[in-house]
Formats: C-alpha cells, structure tokens, sequence
C-alpha cells in the first residue's frame, strides 16, 4: 500500500453555480473559514467552476502554489467528476488526489428552505472533502490486453448484423444461437416494410455475408453457460449441441447481447383466444397469410370479414406491461395491405386504442385508409367484447369516437395485435452477465440518450431488442451502434481500466478464504509470499464492489478510494465543529413555497387564489383579473417547481384543475 | 447558531443507484434535514462496521443505509450482505449501549427522490424520539 503521508498544500474552490449555490450557501464565509484549516493552501470562490477560464486558474494554481490536493465543492460528481479529473491531470497532479463535493444537489438546493443549516451542512461536507483528499493516494489506471474477438449472444436481425461488421473490422467472432436455425423472429415474418422483402429473404442475405467471413463462427442449438473475466479479456463458456452437449471456451475482449424478445402471449380466454377458436395472434395470422395463395380461408372457412384488435398485452394501465410496443400496429396495418393486395374483397375493422404509425410508417396508414379499412377506437377501460359463435365471431366495441356508440360486427377472424415482451430467459442471461433489468423487464442500458448500447458492466453491450421493443431497423441501427462501440474500444492493444479495486495488506492477513468466498467475479486467489499464504487481488477482473472488505475479521482489505482513512476522515470533518455567522432567514424562509426566494407578486396571488379550493386557469385568471395567457406561464412555471400540482378536470371535462401541492385535504 | 437539535443521520449511499437517486431529491427541491450528511460507496454491501461505530463516535445520532437492494449491479446477494454488516453493527452497538434502532435500511432507486426524503423524516421521527 502507498505512503500514508497527509496532504499539506490542498486547494479548495467553493462554487456560485451562478446562484444555484451562493443563494443558499454563504460560499463567502465558508471560504474564509476553509482557507484557514492548516493543510489548505488556496481557497477561492468561483462563479462557476466548470467554466473555462476557472479550469485554467485551477491548473496555474496547481503549477504555481504546487498543490498536493485539490477539492471543488460545486455539483454532484456525476456531472463534473471527470472534469476535475482532468483539470488535474493537465496540471500534472494525479487525477486521483481530486475529491468533488456535492454542496448542490445535497446541500443548496436539497435545504433551500433553510438556507441558515444549508450553509453549517456544507461547512461539515467541504471539510470532509479536504479531510478526504489529504488521505488520498496517487494512483495509476490499470492496463490490460484487450483480445481482438467478441461475443455475441443471439443470432437475430441485430446479432447477424453486428456479427458482420465486428469481422470486417478485424475481429474475432462467435456467434451463439439457442434455437437449432439462426434468423431469430425476423424469420417468420412475411414481408416486411418498406422493401417488401420477406423475413427470411432477409436473414438468408445476412447468412450468406457470414458464411463469407472466416472470422465468425456460428454455433446453433447453443447457449452461454457461464462468463469469467472482464472487459478485454472474458471467457465464455458456450454449451454446443444442446442439453447435456459439450462446453466450449471462447475468450472475448466483449460481449454483445442479442438475444431479442418474445411475442406476448394471450391469455386463455383474452378476447376470446383459446384453441382452436377463431381468435389468433398477428404471428399466427402472418404466417396464415403468407402460406396462403388464391384465397383466405381459415378451419376450413373463406375469410371475408377480419377484425384486428390493438394493444393486446400492451399499454396496461394496471398490469406488467405499461409500455407501447412500437412496432405492433406498423405490423398489423402492414398485413392488412398485403391481405388486401393478395386476396379480393376483404374487409378489415381495425379496433385501436391509438394508431402509433411513427415516421415514415404513417404511410401505411393512410394508404390502408384510402384501400377502406375501417378504424374504431376504444378506450383501455371498455375493451372490445368477444364472443365465438358458429364459424364467426361476434366482436362489440364502444367507439370513443362517436360518443362511445355500441357496435357491433361479425368476423371471420379476429386477429390479436400483440407486442413484443421480455424473453422468459432474460433473467438467466442477466446473472450470468450481472446485466441489470429494468422495471420493464428489458435489459438496461447506462443512460437510454447519452449511452444507450453500454450496460453498467464494462465491456458487456447490447443490442436490438432486448433491451426493448424496436422494429428491425432499429435493431440493426443499435447492433451496429454497440459494434462500432465494441470496435473502438478492443482496437486498441490495451485498455485503460480504473484503479478502484480491492487491495490486501498481506501484514494483516491470514488467509481465511472467506473474501474468496463472497467475490462473484473470482478476483481474490492464494498467493505465498514470504513463506505466509495471503489472498491477493487480480486487479483486471475486481469490480471495487467492496463486499470483501467488511467480511475480513482481520480487517486486512480496503477499496482504492475507499480506504479506512479516508471514509473515517469524511466522518470527522462532517462532525467538526463550525462558527458560523449566518443570519436566520437570510435567503428565503423556512417553509416557503418550494424554496423560491424571489417570486413575482402574482405567485404569492395565485397561491391564495388557490388556498380555499382547486381552480381552473380561467378561474383564475378571472379571480386576479389577469389575461389567462400570463396565468398559463406562471402556473406552468410553478408546476414545474411543484409549487402547484394538477387536481384532475373541472365537471365540464374542460380544463384541469390546479391546487396547492402538499395542501391538506 | 443552530436553534433546535435535529438528529443527525449519516447516509451511506451507492454511486451509481441510491445517490443519483438523493441527488434526485436535491434537483427536485424535496426537501429533507439539512442534518443528513451522505457518504457514497460502490456498494452497500462494502460498508464496514467501524464506520459506522465511528460516526456514533462522532455524535451522530443514526446511520441510513441506502441500499441498492435486488437492483445492485455488483451481486445479488447484495440485500444478504447488506444485512448481514447491520446485525454485526447492531451487536457492536448493543454493546456500547447503543440502540440498535438508530441504524436502517432501505433501498433506495435511482430515481427515488421522495420515499428518500420520506424515510429522512420518518428516521428523523424515530431518532428524536429515542433521545
């Protein structure tokens, strides 16, 4: 372990935030009495410490006063982390003796109802910060060897296709397919839009580009077994040739998970679905539609009469799946085209809850429109009634559009638009990966806009949709995205790892095995040193998760970053005792309307306005004597800040209803 | 200058899950004590009971566990562990004559901002209570 010596020359800068701060914080005072702790050799006040200009100063600081240390108390450091990281990096101090102190999110504005305690709060957390970064150690990121192959799970659309382009760009793939045929869904599908190709016209052209490329290996009527190692340098474990098989190992430098969706099944009953009855899924009624030539029939019986119900399974208010599909009712506008371009005289009644034809989809529905479907609507809490009778069905709908009018039509066929659900293995894939699932039960990804292909755990990514329903061009746009992704970063011969892992001090330890026990990524093995055998850490595959540490009866391992000094510092400097000058009520008041210093006078009026009962804006509006136009910016200003909150709709079903927000009933 | 006591909690939260989620409460202005310190760690389940019976040490009057729960992306043990460190800590604290009622736990999401700062104030309840 490093030299335990103190920091003595430490620089702190206390954050305006341009007011987000300095308006509840007295950053002044704080400075003053920061710059007076022994080991702090600058102390100053910035606007905004992210800006530009600061950077600079801060590096000049760091040159010229030869800082040791340095704190920023500003934002949460999961904005500015990183920055500061890298203003210490440029200056030539390690990135590491940098220690980022959230006075914002957990200070300023979480206490802006008392901006007197804000300012004793944020005392206690800068302190803890120096007392933090005057333990901290220099380190150096570890380096490994990245293996130039992947892996990638689930030979679909999206796994196909970024197989392909990760073997063009050189590297080594093994493509692995539960099902005895690779294609996934995209192989059952009739044609598809806007090329009217056919799903497995699709998946042969995708093959026929894999079987060209040496670089990939395709193994079909297999699974993952299990996944050691970490980024660079996985080994995967793939059982061959279905159940009992054989195992294989195949080292990847990442792993791709492809492993798709599955279509959500009705239950029995729903809508009217059970064997053998006329009601069936929108897969059965495409695969129905593509065997068929000349004429539709089903059981036996010409189909003339076809009515399509959407949502099935999806958008439940109350049930598992709360989301929207996307591509259902693409799909099923879709069909109906090429029903009618196939077969004569067919009618189709779409029952919809909403048309979701996004992009270029929109098409299709206006040109189903112009071919005469016709498209009702229902709302989620009267869905369609569905009654079998002899060779038809019965189906009755409310129309929300005509004032919910009873309907009623005999079918042919009633065809379930169902939508894509999590895969019933997804959970095996995720412990075996330590991939999280989301509330959907999809897998998720870090961040859906800024990061969408990359999951928590490095070097694991994903692709089409297993992570949540996508069309087939969305897959493949997310399958290439994860593989450029994965290109860019086992291209390189090393990669660059984070040094905050498990450290052993082997004095101390006397080898228990019980760290051993609780690592589930086999990082801590047996080593002899000095004739005493001690666990050590292989630093590449250790997450710094820490579950090891407080196991230790000898109390022998510490995280980097996390160390007994430095967590135990944090704790004394939030305790340590502050003279502060701070003037109650300074900024704000205890209680005021969510922590708003300065709100205009019509604020203060509409809350009264508000006080006796919930009102409409032209209520209000009326009652200040006010255009309802300003009223509109101003309520909409104070939803925002959760002054107000909506208190449903007036009794004409007109305009919502505003109220106080935390108002008692 | 502080007027009246409010206990005060040191949390221990979790860098990618439970402190987005304190965070959330701050973006938010969900207010909470500004007697609530956090300290945030990779894990929950890598706390160490000498911190915890150093921040007794220190005056604080309850220690909040911000667990990730069955959503921890290390391990899904996570919530075993976890509770495991709170009896040790528990039995440490007994021992001192400490109440085992000042240190808790909840998991806490990543966009958790109000059962936050609800179990800020119910803790805060609780521990003005036992004091």
């Amino acid at each position: 372990m490093e030299e335990k010596k103190k920091k003595q020359r430490i620089g702190v800068y206390i954050c305006h935030c341009g007011g987000n701060i300095s308006d509840y914080v007295d950053v002044e005072q704080l400075r003053d009495i920061v710059g007076q702790e022994e080991n702090v050799a600058v102390s100053k006040n910035v606007m905004f410490a992210c800006a530009d200009s600061n950077q600079k100063e801060m590096i000049k600081d760091i040159q010229e006063k030869q800082l040791d240390g340095i704190v920023v108390a500003s934002c949460s450091p999961k904005l500015h982390l990183h920055t500061f990281r890298g203003v210490a990096e440029r200056a030539g101090l390690n990135p590491y003796n940098y220690v980022q102190v959230n006075v914002r999110e957990q200070c300023s504005w979480a206490h802006s109802d008392h901006p007197d305690q804000a300012s004793y709060k944020a005392a206690g957390l800068i302190r803890a910060g120096i007392r933090r970064v005057s333990s901290s150690e220099a380190l150096t990121n570890i380096e490994v060897k990245a293996t130039k192959s992947v892996v990638v799970i689930g030979a679909g659309v999206a796994g196909m296709r970024a197989a392909i382009d990760l073997a063009r760009m050189g590297n080594q793939v093994v493509l692995v397919e539960k099902e005895p045929v690779a294609g996934g869904q995209m192989a059952g599908k009739g044609p598809v839009f806007p090329t009217n190709q056919k799903g497995q016209e699709l998946v042969d052209t995708l093959l026929g580009e894999i079987r060209k490329l040496s670089k990939i290996t395709l193994f079909t009527s297999a699974t993952v077994d299990k996944v050691t190692g970490s980024i660079g340098n996985f080994k995967v474990d793939v059982r061959v040739n279905g159940t009992p098989g054989e195992v294989m190992s195949f080292p990847a430098g990442a792993i791709l998970v492809t492993t798709g969706y599955e279509s959500y099944a009705p239950k029995e009953g729903e809508y009217g679905f059970t064997e053998g009855s006329r009601v069936i899924t929108m897969k059965e009624f495409d695969k129905l539609v593509d065997s068929s030539n000349g004429s539709l029939s089903y059981q036996g019986k010409a189909v003339k009469t076809i009515a399509y119900i959407y949502c099935v399974g999806m958008r439940q208010t109350k049930g598992e799946n709360k989301y929207c599909s996307r591509s259902c009712c693409t799909a099923a506008i879709h069909s109906s085209i090429t029903v009618h371009e196939k077969f004569k005289g067919i009618k189709a009644f779409h029952l919809y809850r909403d048309i979701r034809t996004y992009g270029k989809n929109e098409i299709l529905y206006e040109k189903s429109s112009k071919l005469g479907d016709t498209y009702l609507m229902y709302q989620e809490k009267e869905p369609p009634q569905v009654v079998q009778g002899k060779n038809i069905v019965n189906v009755k709908i409310k129309d929300s559009l005509t004032r919910k009018r009873e309907l009623e039509l005999d079918a042919d066929l009633v065809v379930l638009v169902t939508g894509m659900v999590p895969r019933k293995d997804s959970q095996d894939i995720a412990n075996k990966l330590k991939i999280p699932i989301g509330s959907d039960k999809f897998f998720n990804e870090i961040h859906p806009k800024l990061r969408p292909v990359e999951t928590v755990i490095n070097g694991v990514f994903l692709g089409g949709s297993c992570q949540g329903p996508k069309n087939i061009t969305e897959s493949v746009q997310s399958a290439m995205a994860a593989s450029a992704k994965i290109n860019a970063i086992i291209r390189k011969d090393t990669l660059e790892l984070e040094p905050i892992v498990a450290r052993i001090d082997a004095e101390a330890c006397t080898w228990c095995g019980k760290c051993q026990e609780v690592c589930e990524y086999d990082a801590i093995f047996q080593i002899e040193t000095n004739g005493k055998v001690v666990a050590s850490v292989n630093d590449p595959v250790c997450k710094g998760c820490g579950i090891c540490a407080p196991i230790c009866p000898a109390d022998a391992i510490d995280i980097a970053q996390y160390t007994n000094d430095e967590i135990e510092g944090m704790i004394d400097g939030f305790s340590q005792q502050v003279d502060l000058n701070v003037e109650k009520g300074k900024s704000g008041q205890e209680g005021d309307a969510g922590g708003m210093k300065d709100f205009p006078q019509i604020w203060k009026s509409i809350m009264e306005d508000l006080l006796e009962e919930p009102k409409t804006i032209p209520q209000i509006a009326a009652s200040l004597q006010q255009p309802s136009e300003l009223v509109t910016w101003h309520l909409m200003t104070m939803n925002k800040y959760y002054i107000v909150e909506s208190a449903g709709i007036d009794d004409n079903d007109e305009y919502f209803l505003y109220k106080l927000k935390n108002q008692a009933k | 200058m502080e007027t009246k006591k409010s206990p005060r909690i040191l949390v221990f939260s979790t860098d990618k899950i439970s402190d987005p989620g304190i965070d959330q409460a701050g973006l938010r202005k969900i207010h909470y004590s500004p007697t609530v310190y956090t300290i945030s760690l990779p894990c929950s389940s890598g706390i160490k009971p000498r911190w915890v019976m150093r921040a007794f040490e220190q005056g604080f009057d309850g220690v909040f566990i911000a667990a990730d729960g069955h959503e921890c992306s290390y391990s899904s043990r996570c919530p075993e562990f976890t509770n495991k460190i709170i009896e040790e800590c528990q039995k440490q604290m007994t021992a001192k004559g400490i109440s085992p009622k000042r240190i808790r736990m909840a998991a806490i999401c990543s966009v958790c901002a109000e059962p936050f700062a609800s179990h800020m104030a119910n803790f805060t309840k609780i521990l003005a209570e036992l004091s």
